[in-house]
């Protein structure tokens, strides 16, 4: 069973929450993201769910913490300012070991900003964003249709991790409407929540979702623990997409918004006669260290392009082989700075000329 | 160990007659163990008060209970159920997923004075105007008791702490808050009540109304809240007795006790 749709970015996320069996959402309106609880205010009650348009972020993220800690698959939305507010929630959740997922629809920062696509909160999502030393899972989507399967792959990852996984698109992705194949969850198996607090029956150990450890080395082996967890997560979860990446001596690296535009851009490259590829990260935390060290080992010439003054760049360089060079072309977020194919061309135009 | 035996609290075994009646026991609902509470802190009877209240609905197995940050927080080694624990103040907001979620469980926060009526107010208050089917004991010792002592939103005028060393003053401080009061003036409230146990006459009528905050919420009636007045020897610098005399001298001419609201009144 599958439907062939034409629908809003936000509005994909929010079937595929509903299709991956999310009944619970906590939410507060900022745009460029209200498509989703709107949707979901709509959707959710007659499915027998709920829907809080809560009091506040810091309200909407721990009524998630308290949802996903009896067990349930369950959801928040909201965009820069709104998602600082609710670090302080991811961090208990990360600290007690919940999933739950988290939509970004990043816009145009700092402070009150401007509503228009960004890229500049990639350091907040994928550095864990709040106190204390740990990740979440970030996933960012370049189309409709992947807003909606790695919707679906949030909740599953953060289940079977047991970390919070965020979904990292901007207002461009948001907004925009394209064509959705909607399709059923996939049978992903998925371990049981026998740490879940649903009420002690006899015989049944107590279950405590908590983040305190003050024993002499528990927060400690806490870390490890979680260390080891983001490791495995590295190894098995990373995902990408490689573009004419094979014979390429120039690659170019963006996620989300930007790599639909540079994808463009490489296809004017590749007419010109020039060995252009992409390599599109998918997912943000983990990093796919393990394409750009592979690609890296034949192709030496890396161009990095985000809406922001350059963040994933980092992750570039600390990725790559040691003799890569990695060049960065970035405009910052707000209204008029999203670039356009030809804009980009140039860019890689010039760099392939260089390498 | 053959029956009629019992261990005292260092392990040996005390013989009772078969004639001797036990007449007061631990509830079901808490466990063995010692407590952290300072010497004279009223935690300890209010954390009995609400296990009393679940014994009597028979809803142990059925509770979640949510910690807050502070005293309270170790909710989960004294009470022999399922706990969340919340961000500072969040309770409310936590507790409301938790209900949402699972209906059919009963659902409480414990929440100290600095928690719910400081950084958490604009979860209690929404919480509570939301008529969300949870209960919540809110202990007012006034003032911060795990940190050491600090002003509390509910710190008396004139009451020296570590953050307010010439006392409380109402100028640049304001007065402290009556939260029973408060959140009685809202329509998701269903019953709001201030209570104490620094007598054996509060106790029993706090654990009276402990109990119908509880039974609301079994009836599924909506929102109810208790506010426990308490004790804290340590950070108010005296001796159990002396604090306790205090909590009838001083905080319940502010905060009077009694019920607020009740909707089966209305």
């Amino acid at each position: 069973m599958s439907e062939k749709l034409f629908v809003k970015g936000n509005e994909a996320v929010a079937m595929a929450a509903i299709e991956a069996g999310c009944r619970y959402y906590f939410g507060y309106p900022i745009t460029p993201q209200s498509d989703i609880p709107e949707y979901l205010s709509r959707e959710l009650p007659p499915l027998g769910g709920e829907f809080i348009q809560a009091e506040s972020e810091i309200g909407a993220i721990n009524m998630l913490l308290g949802a996903s800690a009896t067990g349930v698959r369950a959801m928040t939305s909201s965009s820069g300012p709104g998602i600082s507010l609710k670090q302080e929630g991811i961090s208990y959740m990360a600290g007690s070991e919940l999933p739950g997922v988290i939509v970004d629809i990043m816009r145009a920062g700092p402070g009150l900003g401007g509503i228009d696509a960004s890229q500049a909160d990639y350091f907040q999502a994928t550095r864990g964003g709040g106190h204390g030393g740990y990740r979440i899972i970030v996933l960012a989507p370049a189309s409709v249709q992947e807003m909606y399967d790695l919707t679906m792959l949030a909740f599953d990852l953060s289940d079977i991790y047991r970390i919070p996984a965020m979904v990292l698109a901007d207002s461009v992705i948001g907004q925009m409407k394209e064509s959705l194949t909607a399709h059923p969850r996939p049978q992903t198996v998925l371990p049981a929540k026998d740490w879940a607090v649903r009420g002690r029956e006899a015989g049944e150990p107590q279950n405590v979702v908590k983040s305190l450890y003050l024993g002499d080395g528990e927060m400690e082996a806490f870390h490890w623990k979680m260390h080891a967890r983001y490791q495995e997560l590295a190894e098995k979860e990373s995902r990408w997409e490689e573009v004419q990446t094979e014979d390429a001596t120039l690659v170019v690296t963006a996620f989300g918004s930007t790599a639909r535009i540079a994808k463009t851009a490489i296809s004017m490259a590749r007419e010109a006669g020039m060995k252009v590829g992409l390599l599109r990260p998918i997912t943000l935390f983990p990093f796919p260290k393990q394409a750009y060290e592979a690609i890296s080992g034949n192709c030496k010439n890396f161009l990095t392009i985000e809406l922001s003054t350059g963040q994933m760049v980092e992750d570039v360089r600390l990725s790559v082989a040691r003799d890569a060079e990695v060049s960065f072309y970035g405009r910052p977020p707000g209204a008029g700075s999203l670039p356009t194919p030809e804009e980009l061309f140039e860019q890689i135009k010039k760099r392939y000329l260089n390498s | 160990m053959d029956s009629g035996t019992v261990l005292t609290r260092a392990g040996t075994p005390l013989r009772m007659r078969n004639s001797m009646k036990q007449v007061f026991t631990r509830p079901e609902s808490l466990k063995d163990v010692q407590t952290h509470f300072c010497p004279g802190c009223h935690h300890g009877s209010i954390h009995r008060l609400v296990a009393e209240a679940m014994d009597e609905f028979d809803i142990r197995s059925k509770t979640i209970g949510v910690a807050s940050v502070g005293c309270s927080v170790f909710l989960y080694g004294y009470f022999d159920i399922d706990v969340i624990e919340a961000p500072h103040g969040r309770a409310p907001a936590v507790a409301t997923g938790a209900k949402r979620s699972r209906d059919d469980r009963i659902v409480f926060t414990y929440q100290g004075d600095g928690d719910l009526a400081a950084i958490g107010t604009s979860e209690i208050i929404h919480a509570a105007n939301r008529g969300e089917d949870i209960t919540v004991i809110f202990v007012n010792n006034t003032t911060y008791g795990m940190t050491g002592g600090q002003m509390a939103p509910t710190t008396m005028v004139g009451q020296k702490t570590s953050t307010s060393p010439y006392g409380r003053n109402q100028a640049k401080d304001g007065y402290p808050i009556r939260m029973a009061e408060l959140l009685a003036q809202l329509e998701g409230v269903a019953f709001s009540a201030r209570v104490a146990v620094n007598s054996p006459k509060n106790v029993m009528q706090a654990k009276k109304m402990i109990k119908t905050a509880f039974r609301y919420q079994v009836e599924g009636r909506g929102f109810s809240f208790i506010e426990a007045l308490a004790a804290c020897p340590t950070n108010w610098g005296m001796k159990p007795l002396a604090a306790n005399e205090r909590v009838g001298s001083e905080m319940i001419p502010y905060f009077p006790l009694g019920v607020y609201r009740n909707t089966a009144n209305l």
